[in-house]
């Protein structure tokens, strides 16, 4: 035992037979868990006092807000470890998280904004300081994706595109103190959502069932865009062929 | 734990703030039906883009067979 | 290492080294010296943009010039930043330093101070001539030109990053101000505070120590990535 599972997971045949099974789990899991927070969220939890209805836009809010940020280091980490152990399935996690981080932090800053419309009567909001250090992180993917994008030597995109994102990593809490000090400098706009803690159960369970769909959510996409991913870079081996030819691939 | 709103007209208006809530869910929902699906498109792609390499293989290779 | 350099004979000294790649890169960009004055001369031809495009009424004026300034400053260094390493690339002298025996952290290292000496260093001279064109108060001459002699150094550290990055590419430009320009907002954060607090009369010398620390960080760290990004465009 000890670190073969490592080594295996650095076949990509091995992890696209493996996790076959896994993706319509994942899947299943994601859909119910979404569909009974977003009843719950919108339906039975009671509204809130200070926002009315419009609170329950946290129930998809806050969720992209994590994902955002653990999405990032989920990129930077495989990343990593493609540099230093040469592992070619990390290097497809890595490419794979980008996209995928990038939509949901764009999610994040939109439901951010449509929530901000009717609490504080503005769409965006400088001295806001989540909202720009989300903003900074999504440009830190889209960097990253162009960096990606750039290189036709898929090994060279990569290794830059992990340096990057290794880089950022070491970034990230830099420019969060940074922008979160500076607002602290233009105080006035910033109101706390909601007292965090102070949350009443009724409000919280569905919450936490969307943060667990989402999560679902989340590792499903990325399992299904990494398999894709796979096919297309093990193109020239037999199993791919093999697995063309006999239609098992969909 | 109860139904919150009087009426489904009510659920979709949410007290004025339905237009906000529900754009968040259906703009969210769609681009995560996006992100679940871009992957199969792209293997359903790249699977018509093998056989046909394929096909034009075999061609080639039965075209030489007969020339030659 | 250590056993390889003492196996070979006529082994050039990590000292000598280094000094040679910063003195060769100080007499190229002597040699280019046509070349130095354009960032310089970016900074100076985008700011006049600011009293034209949006006021020339000096009030208006002195409360924006700190943010201006700074913001001239970053993009005339990112600008510079793409011929960082791209000459070298084109000749094969950046293979050499990749096949060197000496750790290329401080090879890279030299390179980047020799940048930050040609533009970096100037844009800080001029700073104080481009706050009287912008009505800069009194009180943020000193301020600007500390938080820019100190901050400036950070840009060309994390820039070489960038120009790491994107120098196999034929056209690195764009890329390296996207890739880049959010690693720089720190630096912008705390200079641009720095001189409105001089301006208002608040203490700054705290924020130009953060800066100060931002700067052995970036001098620390970042020619390790820089050397790696160069050291896979070479070996693809």
């Amino acid at each position: 035992m000890g670190w073969q599972w490592f080594h295996r997971l650095g076949s990509p045949r091995w992890f696209y037979e493996k996790t076959g099974p896994w993706v319509f789990w994942l899947g299943l899991a994601a859909l119910i868990l979404l569909a009974v927070g977003t009843l719950w969220g919108l339906g039975f939890a009671p509204v809130e006092r200070l926002q009315g209805n419009s609170y329950r836009i946290i129930y998809i809010h806050l969720p992209l807000a994590f994902l955002s940020m653990a999405g990032y280091y989920i990129m930077a980490i495989s990343g990593a470890i493609g540099l230093i152990w040469k592992m070619k399935l990390a290097d497809m996690v890595m490419k794979s998280a980008a996209p995928i981080g990038a939509v949901l932090t764009f999610l994040a800053l939109f439901t951010g904004a449509v929530w901000g419309k009717p609490t504080w009567g503005t769409w965006f909001e400088w001295r806001d300081p989540r909202i720009a250090s989300t903003m900074l992180l999504f440009f830190l993917y889209l960097g990253v994706i162009a960096l990606q994008a750039s290189y036709q030597n898929q090994q060279m995109a990569d290794r830059f595109s992990a340096i990057l994102a290794i880089v950022g990593t070491v970034n990230i809490p830099i420019m969060y103190g940074s922008v979160y000090w500076w607002n602290s400098l233009h105080q006035g706009a910033t109101i706390k959502f909601t007292g965090g803690t102070s949350m009443h159960p009724s409000m919280l369970y569905p919450l936490m069932v969307m943060i667990a769909g989402f999560y679902c959510f989340y590792a499903y996409a990325l399992l299904k865009s990494v398999r894709a991913e796979v096919l297309h870079r093990e193109y020239r081996t037999q199993w791919v062929k093999d697995l063309v030819s006999s239609n098992r691939a969909v | 734990m109860d139904f919150q709103f009087e009426s489904f007209g009510e659920f979709l208006a949410m007290n004025g703030h339905g237009a906000y809530v529900w754009a968040c869910f259906a703009v969210t929902f769609a681009l995560m039906l996006y992100l679940a699906f871009a992957p199969d498109i792209r293997v359903r792609q790249f699977i018509r883009q093998q056989k046909r390499l394929e096909r034009r293989m075999a061609a080639a290779r039965s075209g030489e067979l007969e020339s030659g | 290492m250590t056993a390889v350099e003492s196996s070979l004979p006529n082994q050039v000294k990590l000292g000598t080294a280094v000094t040679a790649v910063f003195r060769r890169d100080l007499l190229l960009a002597y040699r280019h010296r046509g070349e130095l004055v354009n960032p310089v001369l970016f900074f100076f031809l985008v700011s006049m943009l600011i009293p034209l495009g949006v006021s020339p009424n000096p009030e208006v004026l002195a409360l924006l010039a700190p943010g201006i300034i700074w913001v001239m400053a970053l993009l005339a260094t990112l600008l510079s930043m793409d011929g960082l390493f791209r000459g070298d690339f084109d000749d094969g002298s950046l293979e050499q330093l990749v096949v060197s025996p000496h750790p290329m952290y401080l090879l890279v290292l030299a390179k980047v101070v020799v940048h930050w000496l040609v533009t970096g260093l100037p844009l800080t001279l001029v700073s104080p001539l481009l706050g009287l064109w912008m009505a800069l108060p009194p009180d943020g001459f000193v301020a600007l030109f500390l938080s820019l002699l100190i901050g400036t150094v950070t840009l060309s550290m994390i820039g070489a990053i960038g120009a790491g990055l994107t120098v196999a590419l034929r056209k690195g430009g764009v890329l390296i101000s996207l890739i880049i320009i959010p690693f720089y907002t720190p630096v912008l954060l705390f200079g641009t505070v720095a001189v409105s607090n001089a301006i208002n009369g608040l203490p700054y010398a705290g924020l130009l120590a953060i800066l100060g620390s931002f700067m052995a960080l970036s001098m620390g760290l970042a020619p390790l990535a820089t050397a790696g990004a160069i050291k896979i465009s070479i070996n693809g």
